[in-house]
C-alpha cells in the first residue's frame, strides 16, 4: 500500500488500482469537532482537484478535493452517524471515499509522508 | 441632544486621550471633495413632542381598520392580538437584544425560538421548521430555491391561484437562474388539476392553501403525482389561523410548507414587518435556509439551546451558502409564539371556528344580493365574489360608507380584465355580526 | 398594643457556601421549562365569543386530529416569557460592543409611533385613497435617505440588509442585460474582508466571486484591484468604512476604475453610522447601497430581526428598481405598484417594512441633520477613544485611527493559553456581551468593537477598565478565569458540537406520554 498526501491536507492510500481518500490529522485539528461530512455518491466520476466532499465543523466548512482522478466506488457511510470518527482516527477509520484510479501516474507528483510532514512543519 | 450622552468636556478629554486636535482629524481619510462643509439640507433636530405631532399627523390621515369595517385579506389578516403580547415583546431584554450568537446570555431568545419552531412544525404537520424568514413571499421564493437544490432541476410549476405577489417573487428569483416557470392563468372558479403539468424536469410544484381566492382543496393526489415525478410539493399558507381548522399540509404529503405568520401576534402594519414560516421534512434539514435553533446541554449538564447547523449559512459558507439570509424575523416570531401560547390548542381551534362561522354568515348574506355570485363554495375565512361590474369602483363607493369591502381583482392582477369584477373578501373574529349586516346592506345599495 | 417581636436587622457572620435549591432557581434567575412541558389540554389564555352554528364550508378538509399545542392561562404565559426575557443581554442593560452591528440605543418614542393605529392597523391592500398618510411617510423617509446619501433614487422594499444586497446586485445585473452585456459580465469583485452576505449574494445571482486582497494597512489593494479589472467585471461590492473599521482612502480611484470598465459600485452600507450626515456615498461614486435601518437608524434588533434594508440607487440603476416604489407628485406622494418600464419586478409581497420606516423616520426627525452628523462624529470618537486607551495592553490590527469600530487581533494573547473565544466568554462574567469575534476573517482572532454614539464617557471608561484588566489577567497567566468562563451566566458554555451532530430542532412528547395516548 502506498500513501500519498496533498498540500490541501488530503491523503490517498492506494492498494492496486483502488485509492482510499480522507483528510489528515492536521486538517481535523484545524477544523475542530467535525459534525457532518457530505460524501460523493458511488458512480460519480472525478477529475484530480475536483471538490469531492465537504467536511463541516460547527464554525467552519471545508471543501475536500480529490487527490486523484477516478470513479467513486464507495463512500464511508458510517460517518453519517459518527462524524467524530474523522477527529478520532482521520487517517484510518475516518476515511471518506474510495475511487477506482483512472490515472495512477498522478500519484508521482503527490507528497510522500516525509515531504508532507516537512510541509506542515513549515506552516506552524 | 437627548440620545447623545457625550458632553463638550467629554469630547475634549477623549480627543486628548486619542491625541487628535479635533474629530475632523479622525475623518482625514475621507477625500476632501467628499467632506460635507455643514449639515445636509434637512431639518434641525426636534423634541419628542414635535416628532409625535409630525408623525402623528401622517398617521391621522389614514382610514385604518380600527375606524372602518374591514374585510381585507389577500395575504394579510386582521386578528385581535391580546394586550399581553405587545407588552411582553417590548421588554428590553427581547426588544433590544441581538441575534443569539452568544448562547450563554441569550437563552431567553433561544428558548422561545425552539418553542416557535415546535409550534410551526405542529401547525403545518411537518417534521422540522426554522426560526422564521422575512415573510411568506420570500419564504416561498426560498422554498423554490431549496427544491432546485434538492432535485438538481430547474423547472417550477406555480398554481395560477397562488398570490400574485408571491408568484412575482418566485419569478424575480427564477430569472437569475433561467428557471422555467409554468403558471396557468388565475382561475377564480377553482383551478384544474396541476398533475399533468408536472414532468421529469420539474423541481417544485407550488400551490396555496387556502388559495388566493379562498378555495380549499385536498392536495394529497397532487403530492403523490409530484413525488412520482421526483418533484417537491410546496404548499403556501397565507392565513396561519386556517391551520386551526383545516387538515395540515403535512398530512397531505407536502415536502415544504411555507407561510405568512402575520395573523398571529404581528398585526397589519401596512405590509411589514411580517413573519415567514418555513417547515420541511427532517431529511432535507441541511438544505433548509434560515436560522435553526437546537437543543443541547451546557458544561454542567443542564439543558440549553443554541443556533445550530450554521454551516448552511452565509457567515460560514459565504458563496456556497444555502441563501444569503442573515436575519430572521426575531421579534415577530416572539409575538407569534406568545399569541399562540395564549391561545393554546383550545383557543386556536375556537378562534378558527369563529372565523369560519363569521365568514360563512357573510358569504351567505352577500351572495344573496342581486348582482353578486359566490365563486368559492368551499373556503375558510376568505372567499371571492363575482360582481356584475368593476369591483374596484364598488370598493371606492363603499369606502365612502366606512367599509373596506375587500381586495378587487384589479389590485392583485392589474390589467387582467377578466378578474376586474372579482372581489376577495376576508372575514375574521374582528368583524361583528352588525358589521357584516352593514356590509351586506351597503353593498346592496351600491349595486342597486 | 406594642409590637414587641424584634428580629435581626444586620447581616450576621454566616458565610454560607452555595446551596442547592429545590427547583434549580438561583434567586431571581429562574429555571423555566418549555411551554409544552407546562400546558394542559382545554386551557386557554384567551376568551372568545361562542361560535354561531353554521353550515360548515370546509368540505372534508376539517382538521381531524389534535395539533399538539399546550394550553396555558394568561398569568402562566406572562410569567413564562418574563422569566425567559431575564436570561438575555440587551442594549438597555449595558454596552453591546458588537462591531458591524451598531448596537445603539433604541428610542421608545419610535415604538410608540409605530404602534399608532393609523400605521399599525392599516392593511397593505387598503384602497390607495385611504392610506395617504402611510405613503407620505414612505415618501418622506425616501427623501431623507436620498439627501443623506446624495443619491437620486431609493428602493424601500427590501426586508433586511442581505435582501437589500440582493436588490442592488439584481439591479446591476438588469442594467448590464439592458446594455446587451448580460452574458459577458460574469464576475464580481469582493474584498477578502467582506461580510459573508456579499459573496453569498453575488454567487446566488449567478456571478463568479473574485476576492480582492487587502494591503498591510487593512485597505483594498488598489493595484491588485486594477489588475483584476476587465470587460467581464459586472461590479465591485465594497463596504466603506470597511469591515476592519477603516475608511477606504482610495475609494474614488476604486469607483472610477470600476466605472472605467463599465462596471458598477455596490456599497454595503452596514457601516454607514461612521459617516452619516458628514459624507455622502453618492459623492464617493457609489451606484447602489443598502442601508440597515436596524443599524444606522436605531430600529430595534429584536433578538435577530426584523430588519429593513432600503437601497439607494444612482441614476444609472434607478430605472431597474424593484416594485413598488413611491413617486413624488404635485399633491404629495403616490405608490406605484404595477409593472413599470425596466423594473426587475418584485422582491417581496406588499411594500416593505413599514413598521421600521416609522421608527427610522422618528429617529431621523429626533436627530435632524445636525444630530445625525453629531452622532457619527461621536461614534467615531468613541471607537478611537477605546482603541487609544487600550493600545498598550491589546494589539490593534492596523496602525492609525479607526472609524466607528476598533479592530484588535489576538497577538496580545500569544502564549497565554487564552484564545479570543475565551477572552470573549470572560467578558460575560464582567457583565458585558462579547464583541464581534473572528470577523473579519482577514485578521487572526479578530475582536471588533463598536461602542456607538449612545455610550456616555463613564460607560466607555468602565468598559475600557474591564478590557484592560482582562488583558492583563490573560498575560499574567490567570488562564482558568478565561477557559472556564462564563461562570456567572444562566448557562455555562454549551455543547455546540452535539447540537450539530445530533440536531434536535423541536420538542417531542416523551415516549411514556405517547404510550398513554
Amino acid at each position: 500500500m502506498t500513501v500519498k498526501y496533498t498540500k490541501d491536507h488530503e491523503w490517498v492510500a492506494v492498494t492496486g488500482t483502488t485509492g482510499r481518500i480522507g483528510i489528515t490529522d492536521y486538517a481535523q485539528r484545524q477544523l475542530g469537532d467535525i459534525v457532518f461530512v457530505d460524501l460523493p455518491a458511488a458512480g460519480r466520476v472525478l477529475k484530480q482537484g475536483d471538490t469531492a466532499a465537504v467536511v463541516e465543523s460547527v464554525k467552519a466548512a471545508s471543501d475536500v478535493y480529490t487527490p486523484v482522478s477516478g470513479k467513486v466506488t464507495k463512500a464511508n457511510d458510517m460517518l453519517a452517524d459518527a462524524p467524530e470518527t474523522v477527529n478520532e482516527d482521520p487517517e484510518e477509520d475516518g476515511w471518506f471515499f474510495e475511487v477506482e484510479l483512472s490515472n495512477p501516474g498522478e500519484l508521482d507528483a503527490l507528497l510522500d509522508a516525509g515531504a508532507y510532514k516537512a510541509y506542515i512543519d513549515s506552516l506552524e | 441632544m437627548r440620545y447623545l450622552p457625550l458632553t463638550g468636556d467629554d469630547r475634549a478629554a477623549m480627543l486628548a486621550a486619542i491625541g487628535a486636535a479635533s474629530v475632523d482629524d479622525l475623518f482625514a481619510d475621507v477625500p476632501v471633495a467628499a467632506r460635507l462643509p455643514g449639515p445636509v439640507d434637512l431639518p434641525h433636530h426636534l423634541g419628542e413632542w414635535e416628532v409625535e405631532n409630525s408623525i402623528g399627523a401622517m398617521a391621522a390621515k389614514n382610514r385604518h381598520s380600527g375606524i372602518m369595517a374591514s374585510f381585507l385579506g389577500a395575504g394579510a389578516y386582521r386578528h385581535h392580538v391580546p394586550a399581553s403580547v405587545d407588552h411582553l415583546i417590548q421588554r428590553s431584554e427581547f426588544l433590544t437584544s441581538y441575534t443569539p450568537y452568544q448562547p450563554e446570555i441569550a437563552q431567553g431568545t433561544l428558548q422561545y425560538l425552539f418553542e416557535f419552531q415546535t409550534q410551526v412544525a405542529l401547525l403545518t404537520g411537518m417534521e422540522v421548521a426554522n426560526a422564521s424568514m422575512y415573510d411568506g413571499s420570500t419564504a416561498c421564493g426560498e422554498a423554490v430555491e431549496m427544491a432546485r437544490r434538492v432535485t438538481g432541476r430547474n423547472r417550477v410549476v406555480l398554481s395560477g391561484n397562488l398570490h400574485p405577489h408571491y408568484a412575482e417573487v418566485v419569478k424575480t428569483l427564477g430569472a437569475l437562474h433561467d428557471t422555467a416557470i409554468e403558471q396557468p392563468a388565475p382561475a377564480p372558479a377553482g383551478e384544474g388539476d396541476l398533475a399533468p403539468v408536472i414532468d421529469q424536469a420539474t423541481a417544485a410544484v407550488v400551490v396555496q392553501y387556502p388559495d388566493v381566492f379562498g378555495h380549499i382543496r385536498d392536495y394529497s393526489a397532487l403530492a403523490r403525482a409530484a413525488q412520482a415525478a421526483g418533484a417537491l410539493l410546496v404548499v403556501v399558507v397565507t392565513e396561519v389561523v386556517s391551520l386551526g381548522a383545516l387538515v395540515p399540509p403535512g398530512a397531505m404529503g407536502a415536502d415544504i410548507v411555507v407561510g405568512e405568520g402575520q395573523g398571529l401576534g404581528v398585526g397589519l402594519n401596512y405590509g411589514g414587518p411580517y413573519l415567514g414560516l418555513f417547515a420541511t421534512r427532517q431529511k432535507y434539514v441541511r438544505q433548509m435556509p434560515g436560522r435553526l435553533c437546537g437543543e443541547t446541554v451546557d458544561a454542567e449538564g443542564r439543558r440549553g439551546f443554541v443556533l445550530t447547523l450554521s454551516t448552511r449559512e452565509q457567515h460560514i459558507r459565504r458563496e456556497k451558502a444555502t441563501s444569503n439570509i442573515c436575519t430572521n424575523s426575531g421579534l415577530c416570531s416572539l409575538a407569534f409564539t406568545i399569541h399562540l401560547s395564549l391561545l393554546g390548542e383550545a383557543g386556536l381551534t375556537h378562534l378558527a371556528a369563529l372565523n369560519h362561522a363569521r365568514a360563512v354568515e357573510a358569504a351567505e348574506r352577500l351572495a344573496a344580493i342581486p348582482g353578486v355570485t359566490l365563486a368559492t363554495p368551499a373556503f375558510f375565512n376568505e372567499f371571492t365574489l363575482k360582481l356584475d361590474r368593476d369591483a374596484a369602483a364598488v370598493v371606492e363607493a363603499l369606502v365612502g360608507k366606512g367599509i373596506l369591502a375587500g381586495v378587487p381583482g384589479a389590485r392583485l392582477w392589474p390589467g387582467q380584465a377578466a378578474l376586474a369584477d372579482h372581489l376577495v373578501v376576508a372575514v375574521t373574529e374582528t368583524n361583528t355580526p352588525a358589521e357584516i349586516q352593514g356590509f351586506a346592506a351597503a353593498l346592496a345599495e351600491v349595486l342597486a | 398594643m406594642m409590637n414587641r417581636q424584634g428580629r435581626p436587622t444586620a447581616p450576621g457572620t454566616n458565610a454560607a457556601a452555595k446551596v442547592d435549591t429545590v427547583l434549580g432557581h438561583r434567586g431571581l434567575d429562574h429555571e423555566e421549562a418549555l411551554i409544552f412541558e407546562q400546558g394542559q389540554a382545554g386551557r386557554s389564555g384567551v376568551d372568545l365569543p361562542p361560535v354561531p352554528a353554521v353550515q360548515s364550508r370546509l368540505g372534508n378538509l376539517a382538521r381531524q386530529g389534535g395539533i399538539g399545542l399546550p394550553g396555558l392561562s394568561e398569568p402562566q404565559v406572562v410569567r413564562h416569557y418574563v422569566r425567559l426575557s431575564r436570561r438575555n443581554y440587551a442594549i438597555d442593560m449595558g454596552l453591546y460592543p458588537l462591531g458591524s452591528c451598531t448596537m445603539k440605543h433604541n428610542p421608545r418614542l419610535n415604538e410608540k409611533l409605530a404602534r399608532l393605529p393609523g400605521f399599525a392597523d392599516l392593511h397593505p391592500l387598503a384602497p390607495l385613497s385611504t392610506v395617504a398618510g402611510a405613503v407620505e411617510l414612505m415618501g418622506t423617509l425616501a427623501h431623507w435617505l436620498k439627501v443623506l446619501t446624495g443619491m437620486p433614487a431609493v428602493a424601500l422594499s427590501p426586508k433586511a440588509g442581505a435582501h437589500g444586497e440582493l436588490c442592488g446586485i439584481i439591479a446591476i445585473r438588469a442594467a448590464h442585460v439592458a446594455r446587451g452585456e448580460g452574458e459577458t459580465r460574469t464576475r464580481i469583485l469582493v474584498p477578502e474582508s467582506a461580510h459573508g452576505t456579499n459573496p453569498a449574494t453575488a454567487a446566488y445571482c449567478g456571478f463568479a466571486v473574485d476576492p480582492v486582497p487587502a494591503t498591510a494597512d487593512g485597505r483594498v489593494d488598489l493595484a491588485a484591484l486594477k489588475a483584476k479589472l476587465g470587460p467581464d467585471v459586472a461590479a465591485i461590492m465594497l463596504t466603506n468604512p470597511n469591515t476592519c473599521g477603516l475608511f477606504e482612502r482610495d475609494i474614488r480611484e476604486i469607483a472610477d476604475a470600476v466605472h472605467g470598465v463599465g462596471g458598477y459600485f455596490y456599497c454595503d452600507g452596514a457601516n454607514f453610522n461612521a459617516i452619516v450626515g458628514r459624507v455622502r456615498p453618492g459623492d464617493l461614486g457609489v451606484d447602489a447601497m443598502h442601508i440597515n435601518l436596524h443599524k444606522t437608524f436605531s430600529t430595534p434588533h429584536g433578538g435577530g430581526g426584523p430588519g429593513s434594508g432600503p437601497v439607494v440607487l444612482s441614476a444609472a440603476l434607478a430605472p431597474f428598481a424593484p416594485l413598488p416604489w413611491v413617486v413624488e407628485t404635485e399633491g404629495g406622494f403616490e405608490l406605484a405598484e404595477a409593472a413599470a418600464g425596466a423594473s426587475f419586478g418584485r422582491l417581496t409581497a406588499f411594500h416593505g417594512q413599514m413598521g421600521m420606516y416609522v421608527r427610522a423616520l422618528a429617529y431621523m426627525y429626533s436627530h435632524g441633520a445636525d444630530g445625525l452628523a453629531q452622532a457619527s462624529s461621536d461614534a467615531v470618537l468613541a471607537a478611537n477613544y477605546i482603541q487609544a486607551r487600550l493600545a498598550d495592553v491589546m494589539t490593534a490590527a492596523f496602525e492609525g485611527p479607526c472609524m466607528h469600530e476598533a479592530l484588535f487581533d489576538d497577538r496580545f494573547l500569544k502564549d497565554t493559553g487564552v484564545t479570543t473565544l475565551d477572552f470573549a466568554k470572560a467578558m460575560i462574567d464582567e457583565g458585558y456581551h462579547p464583541m464581534t469575534m473572528y470577523f473579519p476573517l482577514v485578521v487572526h482572532g479578530a475582536m471588533l468593537i463598536e461602542p456607538t454614539e449612545s455610550e456616555s464617557r463613564e460607560s466607555l471608561d468602565e468598559f475600557i477598565a474591564v478590557m484592560r484588566r482582562l488583558a492583563e489577567a490573560a498575560q499574567a497567566g490567570e488562564v482558568e478565569r478565561f477557559t472556564g468562563a462564563p461562570h456567572y451566566a444562566p448557562r455555562r458554555r454549551l455543547d455546540e458540537t452535539a447540537a450539530a451532530r445530533k440536531p434536535v430542532l423541536r420538542w417531542t412528547p416523551p415516549p411514556a406520554a405517547k404510550a398513554a395516548e
